[in-house]
Order: C-alpha cells, then structure tokens, then sequence
C-alpha cells in the first residue's frame, strides 16, 4: 500500500515539476507546481507528518499560490518567448545540475543505515509539535512572527504607487495594483 | 509493504535538480520564482524524510519556519515583481538587465 501510495504521487511530483519546465504559459507553470505541492503533503502523510501535511496543503497550496496565479492574471502575463539565455548559463549551469545531482545520488546511495519507512510508523501528532514549538522553540516562533509582520509591511510598501517613484510614470489605472501587494 | 528511507531522499534530489534546471531555462520572471519554490519544497521533503528515519520532531519544526519563511518571501517577491513591472513594462529575465556588466 505504502509502495503504491509512494510510487503514484512521486509520479505526480516529477510529472508535475517536468510539466512546470515544459510549459510556456506562466498560469499553466503555477497549475502544475499545485499538483507539486498537493502530492508532497500526501508523501508528508506517508512519513506521518500529519501537521505538516495541513500546513502544506494551507500555506503553500493555498496561499502562496493563490498569490502567484493572482499576480500572474494581474499582469496579464503572456508566453514566454523561448531564448537560450546567456551562454554562462549553457557552458556552466547544467553540467554543474548534472554535478549536483550525481553528487547528492552518490551520497543517499552510500549512506549506512538508513531505514525503511511503512504505514505502521505511527503519526507524529500535532500535539507532540505543538509541545516542542511552545515549549522549547518559542523565541524563533515569536521571531518569524514579526518577520512575517515586516514582510507583509515590506509588501505593501514596495508594490503601491509611492512619492519615491523614480521615474514618475503612474499609470491612471493603478488602483488595481495597489491592492494586489496587500 | 515498506520502501526504503533513500528513494524519498532520492525524489528530493530530483526535484531539486530539477528546479535549478527551471531557474536556468526559464525566461519569465514569476516562472522563475515558482522554480525557487520547487526547490524550497524539495529541501523540505528532506527534512521530514530525515524527521521520520530518526524520531525527531525538530525536523518537522524546521519545516515549519521554512515555510513561514517562504511565506514572506513570496509576498516580499510577489510585490518586487509588481514594482519592476510597473517599471519596465516587461517580465522577461533577458530585458531586465539594468544591474547586467
């Protein structure tokens, strides 16, 4: 059951990821990094993550792609035209991919010691994450509240129509832009 | 029926190589930061692949953070993109090259 759960989402990962660099659309790219997501809460499941599993589903899932296709329909992004880039990119980035890959598969392979994972696991329960986050970890949960209450404030404040505006070029129809940062 | 600790941590290599693939070849701006994103996931993949082989609960948490923190970042990068394409009228990596030598 395990094998077949596992086999069936990793397929929709890859396929979901593959599918993310072969399309030309943007809102097609943002579709398939869903299907990304979704499959890696289900394989949360599997490892019994139970908590993280919800989490991903809310905040990667559903908020932060619902801000991406947002911002994607905002402005009206079209196909990408298809250019090779820079030839750093060619002669350097993908045979460092390959490198990377090779490397991180040569050390998993090696490693000793590694389990198995199976359904009869058990489920680490929310409560057990919630003891160690409230009771050990508070200072760094309290710390990423207000850094998520800056990024917010960071947000608002780039993505308006500020006085700063270098170029002084305001569209008459930035209402809608406005409110998107927000 | 059990399977072993090192396809899950060998699915994440993938995704991850396959997200710096996305960040070199793609052209539009936001698909670029979607590629950052596959990558973020990836990484988490290992951490709750890591949490689950050694009992521990800390390896959850950092996922937790990380994806607080992902959060921020894609509103922070979501609005930067808005401003540069206010700015620049565009959202193709190549004709953003102010800041290029």
């Amino acid at each position: 059951m395990h094998l077949i759960l596992f086999f069936l989402f990793a397929g929709f990962c890859l396929a979901g990821a593959i599918n993310l660099l072969v399309q030309s659309h943007p809102i097609s790219s943002a579709l398939s990094l869903i299907v990304v997501m979704t499959s890696l809460a289900v394989l949360y499941l599997l490892l019994g993550a139970e908590f993280l599993a919800a989490a991903q589903v809310i905040v990667y899932a559903g908020a932060i792609m619902v801000l991406f296709t947002f911002v994607v329909m905002l402005l009206n992004a079209g196909r990408e035209e298809r250019t090779m880039g820079s030839r750093t990119a060619c002669t350097v980035g993908f045979p460092a991919v390959v490198a990377i890959l090779g490397v991180l598969a040569t050390v998993i392979l090696k490693a000793q010691g590694l389990g198995v994972a199976g359904l009869r696991d058990g489920i680490t329960s929310t409560e057990e994450l919630s003891r160690v986050l409230f009771h050990e970890l508070l200072l760094p949960f309290e710390v990423t509240s207000v850094l998520i209450l800056i990024a917010i404030l960071g947000a608002v404040a780039l993505a308006r129509h500020g006085d700063g505006d270098p170029h002084g070029n305001q569209d008459p129809h930035g209402n809608g832009e406005r409110t998107a940062g927000k | 029926m059990e399977i072993p600790i090192t396809w899950y941590l060998l699915l994440s290599a993938v995704l991850f190589s396959l997200g710096v693939v996305g960040f070199l070849i793609k052209r539009n701006l936001i698909t670029v930061f979607m590629s950052i994103e596959l990558m973020l996931n990836a990484v988490n993949l290992s951490f709750v692949t890591f949490a689950h082989q050694w009992h521990a609960v800390r390896g959850q948490i950092f996922v937790f953070f990380v994806m607080m923190v992902a959060a921020a970042e894609a509103a922070v990068g979501l609005a930067i993109i808005i401003a540069v394409f206010r700015a620049r009228a565009t959202l193709a990596v190549d004709r953003i090259d102010l800041m290029k030598l």
